[in-house]
């Protein structure tokens, strides 16, 4: 017989872990997509090579890899961290190098036509960027961001493979105590699909409030 | 007699094979209205892209106030202008735009304000009571607050020219600021200009293709064709008794396609 109060505060500890990783995650992600998004857009060669290189490593490699170097390599050089900062640190590295292209593919998408009006009123490089051009391609940036945010929320299961205790990790120490794999494995299912959907609207109502006017529709 | 705002002396500017500017000589005059007209591709447009340092040259001098645009002068020499020299320079320079280019996530009054707060450090409240009292101007006072989705073309406009007014320059660049418009909302834009003429002794310097705008409105008119000037003069003589041949063939099909002058 299995018991249920114990084990609705095992899966309650696993959402919040898993929770937590994402959040952590994805605000890495954010800085790293910016850093090297803008970087690759730079005027300097030695930022765009820096920018490019680390886009194409972390595309380029397994994140299960990233993990485990993170984890257990890392030690070796004397950079001891905990299986959350590890996480998050693979996490929000791998999924900012995805985002860093969803920014530079953005603030090219805008009009030469607003780059000439920065210039005509005199703004400076960055003015324009932070005034003119980022807002503007933040709003075309939102819908892949929220893709690649329900990535990094799928891609924390990896990190019950370095125990740490999340969704995934929970589900399987409830199969190894009970010998029922039906119940933890449809709680889980369920649970990701929850988190995401609770992504896709949030990403999608702060579209919405950002969108306001620009369209035309409303002020 | 005064010394010229704009002097250009025999600049060159080519797209790929395409010699759009060709070693071309000018002046303008303080509080000078000036009309560029000609065929398209003739490097009227290009002139005033030039000014406002959104093309470079490829050879020749510009001075704008006695200052060169392009070149600053390092110990004897003349050497290329850096960034911290062109932003000097274009504050003495404002520029309009055929297709307005408003900024469409800022209201209409945020505008206005953008670049004074910015690149003057002027206060908030103040920029604030300097944009109204332009937009006021213009005519576009009771839509400080619309977003410019909102707002048709010549509204648009309107606010566009407020915009670059709103960093006091001593030269407007308007290029072909009504060709984007419907008919019926050229009047209005024109109205603006004609008023900013009457009132102000900023430099004008207007590509168009409206000429009895430019015959009203111009205190001397350029023809352009294959990157030269071709022919020029009072709007009178101009537009009445072209003398150049191609100034004439070029009129008349202008008054051909619809166009009163």
């Amino acid at each position: 017989m299995i018991d249920w109060s114990g084990y609705v505060g095992l899966m309650l500890q696993g959402v919040l872990v898993t929770i937590e990783l994402t959040l952590m995650g994805s605000a890495l992600a954010l800085v790293m997509a910016f850093v090297a998004g803008l970087g690759r857009l730079s005027r300097f060669f030695a930022v765009r090579a820096l920018a490019t290189a680390y886009i194409e490593f972390f595309r380029g490699t397994s994140i299960f890899v990233q993990l485990f170097w993170a984890y257990f390599v890392l030690p070796l050089l004397g950079v001891e961290l905990t299986p959350l900062q590890a996480g998050v640190l693979a996490l929000g590295l791998n999924v900012g190098a995805y985002g860093a292209e969803v920014v530079r593919g953005a603030v090219q998408s805008i009009g030469k036509e607003q780059y000439e009006a920065c210039v005509a009123l005199n703004l400076g490089r960055w003015q324009s960027m932070r005034h003119v051009i980022l807002p503007q391609a933040f709003l075309l940036m939102l819908p892949t961001f929220g893709n690649n945010a329900i990535e990094l929320l799928k891609a924390t299961s990896i990190v019950s493979l370095i125990s740490l205790a999340d969704l995934t990790f929970q589900a399987q120490v409830v199969r190894a105590q009970t010998g029922n794999t039906l119940v933890p494995f449809t709680t889980i299912l369920i649970g990701y699909f929850a988190l995401a959907m609770l992504i896709s609207w949030g990403v999608r109502s702060l579209e919405r409030r950002l969108s306001r006017g620009i369209d035309g529709v409303r002020a | 007699m005064a010394e010229p705002i704009v002097r250009i002396d025999s600049i060159s500017k080519s797209f790929g094979a395409f010699k759009v500017l060709d070693g071309l000589s000018m002046q303008v005059m303080p509080g000078e209205k000036l009309a560029l007209i000609g065929p398209s591709g003739s490097g009227k447009t290009t002139i005033l892209r030039i000014l406002m340092t959104l093309e470079r040259i490829d050879s020749g001098h510009i001075e704008v106030e006695g200052e060169q645009l392009y070149h600053m002068s390092r110990g004897q020499a003349l050497v290329p202008a850096d960034e911290r020299h062109l932003t000097k320079m274009r504050q003495k320079i404002g520029m309009v735009f055929q297709l307005f280019n408003l900024f469409p996530h800022k209201c209409v009054l945020d505008n206005v304000t953008l670049a004074p707060m910015l690149t003057k450090g002027v206060p908030k409240a103040e920029a604030h009571k300097r944009a109204m009292e332009l937009l006021d101007m213009v005519g576009m006072a009771d839509k400080a607050r619309a977003m410019p989705a909102q707002l048709s073309g010549g509204q648009k406009q309107r606010v566009a020219i407020a915009r670059a007014l709103a960093l006091s320059p001593k030269i407007m660049l308007f290029d072909e600021v009504t060709s984007a418009l419907d008919p019926e909302l050229v009047e209005e834009v024109l109205n603006v200009m004609r008023r900013l003429a009457e009132e102000t002794d900023m430099t004008m310097l207007l590509v168009t293709h409206e000429m009895g705008f430019a015959h009203d409105f111009a205190d001397r008119v350029l023809f352009f064709d294959r990157g030269r000037i071709v022919e020029e003069g009072k709007p009178e003589d101009i537009f009445r008794n072209p003398k150049q041949e191609r100034t004439q063939s070029f009129l008349k099909k202008i008054i051909a396609a619809g166009h009163r002058v």
